[in-house]
């Protein structure tokens, strides 16, 4: 049993055993809510940069599986649980997740009190943080935890972003042709595309509008993604490009803030973010309240009661979180573009936002029948899992 | 969406007494779903014939019925009371049933009725087994495949398909006749014929097995905007073919990927949809195979269930009270989460701790029952508990059960070789978690057992972790501060530390060791969020983790200790007294501090107590509650006499740690129990108990016997509430008895008393403040002395005892109070014969029948109780309107209706490993479940109420079956005239009809069951007896009488008909039939009684 400690950048010291690759590693210490899916969090690109905490005591029951990566390796900075499994049980396993941690370098810390960490991350909001299994020595991981850089201001699209472009083809026949600006995409939004016949185009977060436009795509969309909206000037501008351009767009996450950016409207940092799969949405127009995944730390600032007037038109707020009243969703009134701040491709978590990928379809179909088709009114409908 | 406005007045229908598996989590959510209405502004009507209960607490519905459960009363009900809308979702399939009946028979439209939460296509939809599987088909989902065969041929055909093993269930036959598994062909042939053969249809269907496939439930809640969300996902670890019920289980789920979730998670949000349940709650169970992951849906509860409750406790999501409000009208979005107090409803609750349930059973109650666990329910109770892991919670549920191991290695050791326990794994019975860590112990892999046992292997692997820890702990050479907090992380009791390391001085030892480490643990908060936001709620369990959420107070705490597991002889009787005690203390200014571990209570709801701490009721667990209480602000004292046995037993241990005990003291309770003891207290008070001695063998107790003369009560003098006594009538009787009794010695006697025949049995229920004595109530028993008390039925005022019998009564408790040195509530039982009052057994703590004789008195006994133990007198109580004004609980008036209790008893869920029933005679050996209430003007009426909330109603017309001992013919002879003269046909044994028709009873006579066809069980089985009338003879143990009227009274149990085992059973039920047809049974509410006792002079 090897000594792991971790400390934050207020100094509060958390002692616990190693846990995956032996070393030190920094990043902004968060927690996450969710039961299931941790395969899905490590891989998901969204959380580079990020030491996450699992508030679910048991991780790695299942093990680890070659059907359930959200992206070509884990990205997480650490990774922080209380009791990891000793053997990985499920039948799709085939491996355990110590292991495979291990195998990725991704370093960890397990057996501390995390909901103490917790708490105290959702009182003092979240932080720089390091971890190390190699000293005991705080004040020295300490220093380098006050070292190194913040969330805000950090720009890390580009280190998570496929460097070639590459195409996911449509199941089935080929309805659509659509351009992903890949700022941290994850693999299951492709797939729910294709599985309504779109064929997407996935680019690098350096692609330009003239890039994503380059193949007359039938729409744009923009991904999810780590690290600071305000810092990513370069996917703004691809944005407004498109807009420009009245191409049909959706934007998920990190994408709902750069459309948020590009209307003028602000983005700033939420104390400790919403990470969990059991965030409740109201979808303003229809009523309906979803059980959405979720993954921000930043959000866009726009006013709930009013639309906004926007170089494109009007812009109001489509979806808003039921906890705290955080703009979970935008939708231009007189232009075909909207975006959601949750995860309709969820993988982890709930299904029941699933639908906005027909939406976007929709979208799609109604401009190439009608150049002007705007931003559709959400319809009730419901999921019953995956949209097909 | 806002509340409804065509809603003004709802009436609530509750499930009745206590039965297994529907059992008190009915009254917690009841009784939620009552206060959530009114609340609203709404008129609550609740109809419940279980006086136990919190819900039938005159202040929580508007008008109270404790009426029969029938579809006939029910329809009193509404046509008094014109509700507008019916909630029957709550009170378990009882409320549902009459619901439905209510529809069926026009009632619901005649009186303009509307059904809220879910309508009769939704259940119905939800019920019928074929109807749900095409709806899961539709869908996409998938359900177990079968089908429906005529031929030999056709069953082998679909067995092809399916796949061995496969299910045989022939159609329309009674109680599964017939059904079972056929792993092949051949198997299948025969077992196909057979069933094809007792199906009345000549059908039978062919279903694919899923035993031993994973077993998952979520609980589900949609509102009228069509939102859904999951509470909660449990995971059982016991496979299919077990009871989830009888399962441990566990939430969340702990073995499922995200994709697997959702995948469930979808399909239960669909299947939900489609059935139709409108508002409200469901219960979906879902069978994974762990080798490939597929899914089938197994069925659907479309209403708050056991697993409702257990989902609530686990998570801080009341689904019963959020059901209530959407079923009028709200949706989730508009509802506020009680435990953040910002955030909506309409969420999902997630869990940053785990939680563990097991079932309690009883088996050792009903001799020659079959202890394999089923898909039959038959655990009595169940305790949940909490940790920060699976093996903290698993350890602190092994030691809540309070059965006679507490966790692992607090037993013997189990010398069985590791092949030989791996073979008794695989049949499932209570306790298999306890073998498997015995076949680890031995050498079997967790491959092995997981193979063996069904359970997932990760569970396997945590006990194995579990044995780990321990092997160390008992291995070190010295046990470090490390280690023994790494014991206690993975939820070793001290207890089990001390038996693992036997230097440390036992448990104490190993407890002061740990302080002294400073090795203790902290209390989390059940929030609903993992931590995400701020709870206000303080729920609370506690885990050997690093920081504690316990906030500081002002107000000075009580803690009120729960009464743990349901068991038959404790029971939700003494939850309602726990629940009565917050109540009252909270009015008396002290801040109610809970501790329990019984997840179907109302005791253990959040907004119960000011705080509640889900925790094991062991000295070690009660302990470190208190100290963390002390250390939160002062704290009076711990009220251990309101929660039976369970706190009554850890009285003594917790004063000697320097906790201040309330109310009586541990020695009084110690005087009250200890039978040397108790004679000295009797003789300083002038009181007569009967003839006694011990004995530990059988010369000695032949003698005893001799000595005060037969019959005689046998009973070991080491457990409580009847366990193992005995009416025994001769010497074979008693030797048989010393023979069966095992670790009879020295140390543990058997006692022999004088058992009094003929006698009256009295129940009295008092109040004593050290001056004063409140009798609360005075209660006949129906039954003779020698039924233990919590199976006899009983009326309250007595109606036979005369106001000398009530004065020497009242003396007799004065003195017994008084030398005792009770300080709030006193059970006493005595028994009257020929003038003299015996004191059979005084109990100085809450009884069984405190909230019956409150309901029947409209005086709250346990909240007084409550108060005494907080240093206020009766007089105080009197003054502050506690307690009446003068008078007390035998002053009733004249007019004062007669209240009637019976006992609910088991038996029909019992059976032999053969097959065949378990005897349904009463013993001293406490046997029931449940309770209810007739409450009317007479008594005959009001027993008729009794019988017809407990067993279905009497009969007024048709057969009567009478089979009695020699020593009850005389007696019966006058009753059974009575029914004969209103026309009932009598059928009788021989020497039971000899002596009828000596006396002027025109009976036919018909054979004993020993005596072939024709005999009188064939004919109760034919349908040809309306009611049976058989009185035992001897003990279970004698052959000829004894196992006839065991047949007899096992076919009454089929047959559904009511079965009377006494003499005065069979006047009262006389009485009861008389009334019925005299057609004169009314229904009164709770409130209107109550408000003619209180004016009455």
């Amino acid at each position: 049993m090897t000594e792991a400690i971790l400390v934050l950048e207020d100094g509060r010291t958390f002692r616990g055993e190693a846990y995956g690759k032996v070393g030190t590693t920094v990043g902004e210490a968060v927690f996450a809510t969710g039961m299931t899916g941790y395969q899905e969090t490590l891989t998901d690109p969204s959380y580079a940069g990020q030491i996450v905490t699992m508030t679910a005591p048991h991780i790695g029951n299942t093990g680890v599986n070659g059907e359930d990566d959200e992206s070509r390796r884990m990205w997480v900075a650490g990774f922080v649980v209380r009791d990891p499994a000793r053997r990985p049980a499920n039948w799709r396993a085939t491996g355990s997740l110590d292991d495979e941690l291990a195998a990725q370098g991704v370093v960890g810390i397990s057996g501390i009190d995390t909901r103490a960490l917790t708490r105290h991350l959702r009182e003092r909001g979240a932080m720089r943080a390091g971890i190390s299994s190699e000293s005991g020595d705080a004040d020295a991981l300490l220093a380098r935890v006050r070292a190194a850089e913040g969330m805000t201001g950090a720009d890390l699209a580009p280190q998570v972003s496929t460097r070639e472009p590459y195409v996911v083809p449509a199941e089935g026949e080929r309805r659509f042709t659509i351009a992903a600006l890949d700022l941290g995409i994850k693999t299951a939004t492709p797939r729910h595309l294709a599985a309504l016949g779109v064929e997407t185009h996935v680019l690098p977060s350096t692609a330009t509008a003239a890039d994503l436009l380059a193949h007359g795509p039938d729409g744009v969309f923009l991904s999810n993604g780590p690290g600071d909206p305000a810092a990513a000037d370069y996917a703004v501008a691809a944005v407004r490009g498109v807009l420009d351009a009245g191409r049909p767009l959706f934007g998920i996450c990190f994408g709902n803030q750069i459309l948020g950016r590009a209307l003028g409207l602000g983005t700033y940092k939420l104390r400790f973010g919403h990470r969990g799969l059991n965030q409740p949405v109201l979808d303003r127009v229809s009523g309906t309240v979803r059980v959405t995944s979720h993954n921000h730390g930043f959000a866009v600032d726009a006013p709930l009661d009013r639309p906004t007037d926007t170089p494109y038109g009007r812009a109001e707020v489509s979806h808003v979180g039921l906890n705290d009243d955080v703009v979970e969703g935008l939708r231009l009134l007189d232009a075909p573009a909207f975006s959601v701040q949750f995860h309709p491709e969820s993988a982890a978590g709930p299904h029941d936002a699933a639908p906005l990928f027909q939406r976007f379809v929709d979208l799609m179909d109604a401009h190439r029948r009608d150049g002007t088709a705007v931003s559709p009114a959400p319809v009730v409908q419901h999921s019953t899992g995956e949209n097909a | 969406m806002p509340k409804r406005t065509d809603i003004e007045h709802v009436l609530v229908i509750g499930s009745g007494p206590i039965l297994i598996g529907q059992a008190a989590e009915f009254d917690y959510s009841g009784t939620q779903a009552c206060r959530v209405l009114r609340s609203e502004g709404l008129r609550v009507s609740l109809v419940n014939s279980n006086p136990a209960t919190i819900m039938t607490d005159p202040d929580v519905a508007d008008a109270t019925y404790v009426e029969p459960l029938t579809p006939e009363f029910v329809e009193r009900v509404i046509a008094k009371e014109r509700p507008d809308a019916l909630l029957a979702t709550l009170g378990g399939q009882t409320a549902l049933n009459i619901a439905i009946g209510l529809y069926e028979n026009g009632t619901l439209e005649r009186y303009g009725v509307r059904l809220i939460g879910a309508d009769v296509d939704a259940i119905n939809r939800g019920e019928d087994r074929q109807k749900f599987k095409d709806i899961v088909r539709s869908i996409g989902a998938d359900a177990p495949r079968s089908r429906v065969c005529g031929t030999v041929e056709e069953a082998l055909e679909t067995a092809e398909e399916v796949g061995y093993p496969v299910v045989i269930r022939p159609s329309f036959t009674m109680g599964g006749l017939g059904s079972g598994f056929a792993t092949d062909e051949a198997m299948l042939r025969r077992m196909a014929s057979h069933g094809l053969a007792d199906s009345p249809v000549h059908t039978v269907l062919i279903e694919e097995s899923v035993l031993g496939w994973k077993e998952y439930e979520l609980e589900l809640m949609r509102d009228r905007s069509d939102n859904v969300v999951v509470i909660c996902s449990i995971e059982n670890v016991d496979a299919m073919g077990v009871h989830t019920g009888d399962s441990v289980t566990v939430a969340p789920a702990m073995t499922l990927t995200d994709v697997e979730y959702q995948r469930m998670r979808d399909v239960g949000i669909a299947v939900l949809r489609e059935v139709g349940v409108d508002t409200g709650g469901c219960n979906i169970q879902f069978a994974v195979n762990p080798a490939d992951g597929r899914l089938v849906v197994i069925e659907m509860n479309p209403r708050v269930s056991r697993s409702s409750a257990l989902a609530s406790k686990a998570t801080g999501f009341p689904i019963a009270k959020i059901a209530a409000k959407l079923a009028i009208g709200y949706t989730l979005d508009e509802i506020t989460n009680d435990i953040t107090g910002v955030t909506p409803a309409a969420f999902e609750p997630t869990l940053d701790y785990v939680v563990v349930k097991i079932p309690r059973f009883a088996f050792e109650k009903f001799p020659g029952a079959d202890p394999r666990l089923t898909t039959t329910m038959k655990s009595v109770g169940e305790v949940m508990a909490m940790g920060r892991n699976f093996p903290e919670a698993l350890g602190k549920a092994m030691r809540s059960t309070e059965t006679k191991v507490a966790g692992f290695w607090t037993g013997a050791p189990d010398p069985r070789s590791a092949a030989e326990l791996l073979e008794a794994l695989r049949t499932p019975v209570d306790g298999r978690l306890y073998t498997a860590e015995a076949a680890l112990a031995a050498g079997a892999t967790v491959e092995q057992v997981a193979e063996a046992s069904g359970f997932d292997p990760w569970f396997v692997d945590q006990v194995a972790l579990v044995q780990e820890v321990a092997a160390e702990v008992r291995d070190a050479p010295a046990l470090t501060p490390g280690l023994l907090r790494r014991a206690k992380r993975h939820g070793l009791s001290d207890r089990q530390v001390a038996a693992l390391r036997p230097e440390l001085a036992g448990e104490d030892g190993v407890r002061v060791l740990r302080w002294r480490l400073g090795i203790r643990p902290v209390y989390k908060t059940v929030d609903t969020c993992a931590a995400e936001f701020a709870a206000r709620t303080p729920y609370h369990y506690s885990s050997y983790d690093e920081e504690t959420e316990v906030e500081p107070r002002e107000k000075p705490a009580v803690l009120i200790l729960g009464s743990g597991p349901n068991r038959i002889g404790q029971g939700i009787e003494f939850d309602y007294s726990c629940v009565h005690a917050v109540m009252a203390l909270q009015d008396a200014g002290y801040e109610a501090v809970m501790v329990n571990c019984n997840p179907e209570t109302v005791s253990t709801d959040y907004d119960t107590a000011d705080r509640l701490y889900f925790e094991p009721l062991t000295f070690e667990d009660v302990l470190e509650v208190v100290e963390a209480e002390r250390a939160a602000g002062p704290v009076a004292g711990v009220v251990c006499t309101l929660g039976g046995q369970t706190p009554l037993g850890l009285a003594q241990r917790l004063k000697d740690a320097g906790v201040p005990v309330l109310g009586t003291s541990p020695e009084a309770i110690d005087d009250a129990e200890d039978r040397g003891a108790f004679s000295r207290v009797l003789a300083d008070a002038g009181l007569l108990a009967p003839l006694h001695g011990t004995a530990t063998t059988f010369a000695e107790a032949r003698e005893i016997a001799a000595g005060i003369g037969y019959p005689v009560l046998v009973r070991p003098s080491y457990v409580l509430g009847g366990r193992g006594m005995e009416i025994v009538y001769d010497d074979a009787t008693l030797e048989a008895y010393i023979a069966k009794a095992t670790d009879v010695s020295p140390e543990h006697p058997v006692l022999v008393d004088r058992f009094l025949e003929d006698a009256v049995e009295i129940d009295v229920d008092a109040l004593y403040d050290g001056s004063e004595l409140y009798l609360g109530g005075v209660m006949e028993h129906i039954e003779e002395a020698g039924i233990h008390s919590g199976d006899s039925a009983c009326a309250l005022p007595p109606i036979t005892l005369g106001s000398g019998d009530l004065e020497q009564i009242r003396a007799a408790t004065e003195a017994l109070a008084a030398r005792i040195g009770v300080r709030g509530l006193m059970n006493v039982q005595y028994a009257l014969k020929d003038d003299v009052l015996y004191v059979l057994e005084a109990n100085p703590r809450a009884s069984r029948t405190v909230p019956f004789v409150s309901k029947a008195t409209a005086v709250q006994l346990a909240k007084a109780a409550a108060r005494i133990a907080v240093g206020e007198t009766i007089a105080d109580l009197r003054a502050a309107g506690v307690l009446p004004a003068a008078g007390d609980g035998v002053d009733l008036s004249e007019r004062a209706p007669i209240a009637v209790k019976e006992a609910v008893l088991p038996f029909h869920r019992f059976r032999t490993v053969e097959g065949h029933g378990v005897d349904t005679v009463l013993s001293p050996e406490m046997k029931s479940t449940g309770e209810v209430m007739g409450l009317d003007d007479g008594f005959g009426t009001a027993f008729a109420k009794s019988q017809a909330a407990a067993y279905g109603p009497l009969p007024t017309e048709g057969t009567v079956f009478v089979s009695l001992a020699n020593r009850d013919k005389r007696a019966a002879v006058f009753p059974i005239k009575r029914l004969a003269d209103l026309g009932f046909r009598v059928l009788a044994t021989a020497g039971t009809a000899r002596v009828l028709r000596r006396n002027g009873v025109d009976c036919e006579v018909v054979g004993k069951y020993s005596e072939g066809p024709g005999n009188c069980v064939e004919r109760i089985l034919a349908g040809d007896v309306d009611i049976v009338v058989n009185t035992p003879f001897g003990s279970p143990g004698n052959s000829g009488p004894r196992l006839d009227g065991y047949e007899i009274r096992t076919a009454a149990v089929a047959a559904g008909i009511p079965c009377i085992t006494t003499v005065q059973g069979m006047a009262a039920a006389v009485q009861g039939v008389e009334a019925l047809r005299r057609g004169d049974l009314g229904v009164r509410s709770l409130q209107e009684v109550h408000a003619a006792l209180t004016a009455a002079p």
